[in-house]
């Protein structure tokens, strides 16, 4: 294990920053938010970001392809694969777990080139929360912030930051800053993670009764009538989903430049009107439909297609963002149990 | 209050006045209240009144008096306006409405508590000017005052514009500050002020939460849910498109937002919307004289009217000149 004091914490921000572009949360005039590293940045001390870490390797929007068109040729241009590798600093346990869960979609068969490159390219530095807040609940889904996982993870107290490679990538990583790290016990950092647990054990919603989202039943919950009670409020907005580290649907679209065409994806939402829209229309109607089809996919499909893993991580972020506050939360705890 | 709301609620659903509740609903903490619809007593044991109830109920409305039978609504002065706006425009059937109007101190912000550095919110009491805070990492006092959502600081009324009964005291018209940003950015360079809103506008992640809370925002199909506009995205395409989407909003709600400030406080990014409403609400009233969307029934917009006093077009030369 490596240590370095706070004070000095900018020393190790210029070391990982020599080799490659260093991202880490910075606080804006609203949250922290990750940003570029350039001399005399701050760390933010925020517990989450407002926008997931998931923008690092699926971006809300990129482009795929263009198409020069000229008389009766259509010429395909390939976009410059971004080849720059890069460190992302002060990844939560969470957002760590949620590349996890993309990886699930995005490196099966077919694999999406896009991702996996940047995957490729991409270090993670977690660190340790400190201060959960209340609408934390990754414990739910096997998540253990005091280890917070990534390539390198962090634990911080008072004055100092333990740094503890976890692969190749994340031992090359501190390798490179060798210079401003110092040796440390390997046990440097049990205080703090003692302190974290004692904290997680008094949180609020950590013990979420997850039993009733199986496979099999499926068609039950499918069909509960508390789904028009829950989506009652609900504004079809898509801020639930463009904040969610886990949700990943997207839309391919083409945007007509004056004398091409560029192919480009972003960030589609199930809360939208034209999501999924075919020659007939959207195939959910209502927003009962499309509500359900959020909390659906993330505790039934989505685990039934990938060894029971739910496709949330409990970074709260719907739970502090949506605006009618309505979120999975609350729809686990109206279906979650063994009487649904 | 919230008992009083409670008991009057059931007699109206007892005596038959209306047949359904709209009002908030209890969250998992101290402040994350849902808007719901309540048809029985039993249900309404979960309602709540406090605080944290800020979310604006009348756009619901619309959707509300579609349905079979009255529906009671306990409209805050600020969601009265909005109420009288959307009936004006024949978006709600007002008769199909029991409004109790209920006086209002301002609502908190809960972002406002947590940017105090209060982490872990377990519960939070009123007592007196001051919230007790209960933490994860121990008690905390704080002012109400310090803790007031943005559009409460500078409310313009506290005067309920229509109700067929009223809980607790009606307030007065306020004549309220609540330009001095406006007129701050007016004081900037044209670069200084484009600079200001590419800043914020760059966080807009497009979720679209602005438009869908917005009481003014009622179009069956909006523009850009149309994939036949062909801006129709759910990402810009670029930063261009970001700033379009929000100044084509202004523009469409310009003479009829009543400034509720439910833009700004469902936004995920914090950016300040309501700057932009508000700079048309000053220069309506700059240019087209006094004017307060949401104050009546039957008056006639200054956008949708015509008079001989009304300014040219040259006035856009004139004042956008540096």
């Amino acid at each position: 294990m490596k240590q370095i004091k706070l004070d000095s914490i900018q020393s190790l921000f210029k070391a990982l920053s020599a080799t490659r572009t260093l991202y880490l949360p910075v606080d804006t005039p609203a949250g922290a938010d990750f940003k570029k590293y350039e001399d005399g940045v701050l760390w933010s001390g925020a517990l989450n970001t407002n926008r997931s870490a998931k923008d690092f390797f699926f971006p809300q929007t990129e482009n795929m392809m263009d198409f020069k068109v000229e008389g009766k040729t259509i010429e395909i241009i390939e976009p410059i694969r971004p080849d720059e590798d890069f460190v992302v600093f002060g990844v939560r346990a969470c957002d760590a777990r949620s590349f996890e869960l993309l990886d699930k979609v995005f490196l099966c068969d077919p694999v999406d080139t896009y991702y996996k490159n940047r995957r490729e390219h991409g270090v993670i530095v977690t660190v340790c929360c400190n201060k959960p807040a209340e609408t934390c609940f990754c414990t739910n889904f096997g998540i253990d912030p005091t280890a917070p996982g990534g390539d390198v993870a962090c634990w911080q107290d008072a004055d100092t930051l333990y740094l503890q490679a976890n692969t190749e990538a994340g031992e090359a990583l501190l390798q490179s800053a060798a210079d401003v790290l110092a040796e440390a016990d390997d046990s440097a950092a049990d205080g703090v993670k003692e302190t974290v647990k004692a904290i997680m054990a008094k949180l609020p919603i950590q013990n979420l009764d997850l039993s009733a989202f199986t496979e099999d039943n499926l068609l039950n919950l499918f069909g509960s009538e508390q789904w028009k009670k829950l989506s009652e409020a609900c504004l079809g907005c898509g801020t639930c989903t463009f904040v969610c580290p886990t949700c990943q649907c997207y839309d391919i679209k083409d945007f007509d430049t004056g004398h091409g065409i560029q192919r480009f994806r972003c960030w589609d939402s199930c809360m939208y009107s034209e999501f999924t829209r075919c020659a007939h229309g959207n195939p959910r109607l209502s927003q009962v439909e499309r509500f359900r089809q959020r909390f659906m996919h993330k505790l039934v499909y989505f685990p039934a297609n990938n060894n029971g893993d739910f496709s949330c991580v409990g970074c709260g972020r719907c739970l502090a963002k949506c605006p009618i506050s309505m979120n999975i939360v609350k729809v686990i705890k109206a279906l979650g149990g063994a009487n649904e | 209050m919230q008992e009083a709301m409670m008991r009057r609620a059931k007699e109206l659903l007892a005596d038959g006045t209306v047949n359904r509740v709209l009002g908030w609903q209890k969250g998992e903490f101290a402040y994350d209240h849902t808007p719901a619809v309540f048809d029985s007593a039993d249900q309404l044991e979960q309602f709540v009144y406090d605080d944290f109830t800020a979310a604006n109920l009348s756009k619901y409305l619309v959707k509300e008096t579609k349905q079979e039978g009255k529906i009671l609504a306990f409209l805050k002065p600020c969601d009265t306006y909005s109420l009288n706006q959307l009936t004006k425009e024949h978006r709600v059937n007002r008769d199909k409405v029991y409004v109790v109007g209920i006086g209002c101190e301002g609502k908190a912000d809960v972002e406002k508590i947590k940017a105090l550095g209060i982490d872990g919110i377990l519960g939070i009491k009123a007592e007196g000017d001051n919230f007790v805070v209960e933490t994860l990492y121990g008690n905390q006092t704080v002012a109400k005052t310090d803790v007031l959502a943005e559009r409460c600081v500078v409310c313009k009324s506290r005067k309920l514009m229509t109700y067929d009964e009223i809980l607790g005291e009606d307030g007065e018209v306020i004549n309220s500050n609540r330009f001095d940003m406006v007129e701050k950015l007016e004081n900037m360079t044209a670069d200084e002020r484009f600079a200001f809103w590419q800043n914020e506008l760059s966080r807009c992640i497009r979720c679209n939460a602005c438009r869908n809370v917005c009481p003014a925002c009622t179009c069956e199909k909006c523009v850009f849910d149309n994939v036949n506009s062909g801006i129709a995205n759910t990402a810009a395409a670029d930063s261009f498109e970001e700033k379009m989407f929000h100044v084509i909003r202004a523009f469409h709600v310009a003479g009829r937002c009543t400034d509720c400030g439910e833009c700004s406080r469902v936004c995920p990014q914090g950016i300040p919307l309501h700057l932009l409403n508000r700079k048309f609400i000053k220069d309506i009233n700059e240019l087209y004289g006094e004017y307060q969307a949401g104050e009546d029934t039957d008056s006639k917009g200054p956008l949708t009217n015509f008079t001989y006093d009304d300014c040219e077009p040259s006035i856009v030369h004139e004042r956008g000149v540096e």
